[in-house]
């Protein structure tokens, strides 16, 4: 693996949910309710090689989103460290951090709410470089043509306001305005799956050339299996704020370790299955307010043993680059006499 | 067998200031006893304006203009309101992609659970609950005789979606529209619903429509498919006709662009160009503007046609040697 460009070292994201209106009262006469406290991102390890496209998947609630706000630097860390070029953001004075938040971009899932309707397609797409000095003042319009060329956006459409444009330009423009100041590595938070499946292949494609041309990292959240295998180098499974499983794109598909990834992987949907019998796993996503104790996943497991119960499971090397934190994985390297 | 739907040329239009939306424009389609039709297609294409003319729920500026749709061999398009609403919770029942279009947030699931029974039906409300019970548990909602007297919030949305179909399945309707309800949900509880449905279309022979943008669900769970765009249905077969031999371009094009069918890190195959504007539809095929085989014959719409396997509207059809190539 080259150099990273990006490294977590065992971050976690807490957010603490207040007390509502109705809740205080209830205090008011005994309650006794406390603020609760989420661990959207609970102790998570991660580096990323330039030029790598990573997926992150999870079910909804596991924190995929905050850990990618986490990287783009829109949430701090609760704990833990990121470094941007082997360089520790703690580290860094003042201008070396802009420059570095200025190299991780995100881009949303939903692409009319993440622009300004009152703003012009040459005006959301220039703002930043203007703002930052990127380009001088004289240069901007031709830069935001060159930008909208490169994302397949009619530079003759550039004085056009957003709900003018279907949902798959107002994602090109969402990446335009990316890519307008630079960046070395985009987060792409389910930025294609508000998409109609003809203009999420078209979107895919633009992903996929503008790595080629720019040389951009990647960090892809999606729920879509499909969409991850076709496009990622590595994927890392999340479950209730904690990564499960990671490894190579095709390790992972063909080999899953982890009983939740076995799991999720058995419920894709595939076009070359008819008629399937789904069979589905058991019971319903917990809490991130109460996760379950020892390994979060244990009350879905079909393997659950006492030891899952207590103790949360370690991330371990089951392969070469591929990791699962599994208490099943000590179990058969003592029944083998193995060790890794 | 006769079906249990039968829709034949139904046309309906939305009257809007910018002009008439032909929103579903001559769909024909029939649906059997315990049979799934998958009804797929891009947003905007008329999925679920055609659901909602086959309930009778078609609202101002909207009107069905053309058409008929007999369930079991009567006669809906007409209907007074007092006569669709002795159908309609009875006999046609429709699930909706938000659950709480169907739940009512101020009442126990109980209630409305009893009442949906009640209201067409003379049982004691013991019976009735009693019913309810069985529903919950038939979609797979552990201890459902505690979880009956909760709030519609006290679930998590796919807990609401099952109680949704579980409602919907009370008075053992002759069809059921479902009108995307997994769409929102992860893949792990899209399964546990898919399957809980699978197996009542299989136990009660109730009829479906399973509308949905998604192929790969369709591709699990229905016998058939119509593949509809800019309000007209373009291809319809069985399951494996459409989606192993796929005959228009339409279809060729969003089989090829799903991931699992192109080389790991190739571009996908993409269909260029946007969905249309349904006020400004291009004149023959409204597909030609999209489509690589469309020459001047396309200027004149094309009929929905056999083809060798499923019925196309195109006028150059792939033919099967081709789409083995
Ligand atoms: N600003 C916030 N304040 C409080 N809690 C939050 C905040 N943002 C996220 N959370 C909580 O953190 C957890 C993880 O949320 P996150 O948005 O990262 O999930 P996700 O994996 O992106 O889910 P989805 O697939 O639904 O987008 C959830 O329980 C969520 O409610
Ligand atoms: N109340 C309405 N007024 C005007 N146009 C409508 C209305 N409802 C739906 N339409 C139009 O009808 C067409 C089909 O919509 P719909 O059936 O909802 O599509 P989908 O296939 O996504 O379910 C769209 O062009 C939509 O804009
Ligand atoms: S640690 Fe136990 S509960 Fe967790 S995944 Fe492994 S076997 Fe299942
Ligand atoms: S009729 Fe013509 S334009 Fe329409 S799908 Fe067929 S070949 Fe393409
Ligand atoms: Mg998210
Ligand atoms: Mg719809």
């Amino acid at each position: 693996m080259s150099e990273p460009i990006l490294a977590l070292r065992n971050v976690s994201k807490r957010f603490v949910k207040s007390l509502d209106a109705a809740e205080r009262m209830a205090n008011l006469v005994g309650a006794g309710l406390a603020d609760e406290v989420v661990h959207a991102v609970d102790g998570v390890s991660l580096e990323i090689a330039t030029g790598e496209v990573v997926g992150l998947v999870g079910e909804s609630g596991c924190g995929k989103s905050t850990l990618g706000r986490v990287v783009a630097g829109i949430h701090p860390a609760s704990e833990g460290e990121m470094l941007f070029r082997g360089k520790r953001l703690a580290e860094m004075n003042a201008a070396e951090r802009h420059e570095a938040a200025l190299r991780v971009q995100m881009i949303f899932q939903d692409p009319m709410s993440a622009l300004n309707p009152r703003m012009r397609v040459a005006e959301i797409i220039g703002e930043a470089p203007r703002f930052h000095g990127i380009v001088p003042r004289s240069e901007l319009s031709a830069t935001v043509d060159d930008i909208m060329l490169r994302v397949g956006l009619d530079p003759a459409y550039k004085r056009r306001y957003p709900h003018q444009f279907s949902g798959g330009q107002r994602q090109r423009i969402n990446i335009a305005r990316a890519l307008a100041v630079n960046p070395d590595f985009l987060v792409c938070d389910e930025s294609v799956a508000a998409l109609d499946v003809s203009i999420q292949a078209q979107v895919i494609n633009l992903f996929m050339r503008l790595r080629e041309e720019l040389s951009l990292t990647y960090l892809f959240i999606s729920h879509d299996l499909g969409v991850v295998e076709h496009i990622c180098d590595r994927v890392v499974i999340m479950y209730l704020g904690r990564m499960v499983e990671m490894a190579s794109t095709e390790e992972l598909f063909a080999r899953a370790n982890h009983p939740y990834t076995q799991a999720l992987l058995a419920e894709v949907p595939r076009l070359d299955q008819r008629k399937r019998t789904f069979a589905a796993i058991k019971g319903e996503i917990p809490s991130p307010l109460h996760p379950p104790p020892g390994c979060h996943f244990h009350p879905r497991c079909p393997h659950a043993f006492d030891r899952c119960r207590a103790e949360r499971p370690a991330l371990r090397e089951v392969a070469p680059g591929h990791i699962s934190a599994c208490h099943l994985n000590d179990a058969a390297k003592h029944s083998t006499g193995t060790s890794l | 067998m006769s079906p249990v739907l039968k829709v034949s040329g139904l046309k309906t239009h939305f009257f809007t200031r910018a002009g008439v939306v032909p929103a579903v424009d001559g769909v024909s389609l029939t649906v059997d006893r315990g049979e799934v039709l998958g009804l797929v297609g891009e947003s905007g294409s008329g999925k679920s304006v055609t659901g909602f003319s086959i309930m009778g729920l078609v609202d101002a500026p909207g009107r069905v203009v053309e058409g008929s749709i007999e369930l079991n061999g009567r006669e809906l398009v007409g209907l007074t309101e007092r006569e669709w609403r002795s159908i309609r919770g009875k006999s046609l029942m429709i699930i909706f992609q938000d659950p709480m279009m169907t739940l009512n947030p101020v009442l126990r699931v109980d209630t409305q659970m009893i009442e949906a029974v009640t209201a067409h039906e003379r049982v004691s409300r013991r019976a009735a609950r009693a019913r309810a019970i069985e529903a919950l548990s038939a979609v797979g909602i552990p201890s459902p005789a505690e979880r009956l007297s909760a709030y519609p919030h006290q679930f998590s949305g796919g807990m609401r979606q099952r109680v949704a179909i579980a409602t919907a399945l009370l008075n053992r309707p002759d069809l059921i529209i479902a009108d995307e309800p997994t769409t929102a949900l992860d893949v792990t509880i899209q399964a546990q619903i898919l399957y809980e449905v699978q197996k009542l279309a299989i136990d009660t022979g109730t009829a479906m429509i399973w509308i949905t943008h998604d192929l790969t669900v369709v591709s699990g769970l229905a016998d058939r498919v119509a593949v509809m765009y800019a309000g007209k249905i373009v291809e319809t077969g069985t399951t494996d006709q459409v989606l192993d031999a796929p005959r228009h371009p339409y279809t060729v094009g969003l089989i090829g662009s799903v991931p699992s069918h192109n080389k790991r890190g190739q571009p996908l195959s993409q269909i260029p160009g946007m969905t249309p504007s349904m006020t400004n539809l291009p004149e023959g095929c409204a597909f030609r503007p999209r489509c690589p085989r469309a020459d001047d014959r396309c200027r004149v719409t094309p009929e929905l046609t056999p083809t060798t396997g499923a019925l196309a509207r195109c006028h150059h059809p792939h033919i099967p040697s081709e789409a083995a190539a």
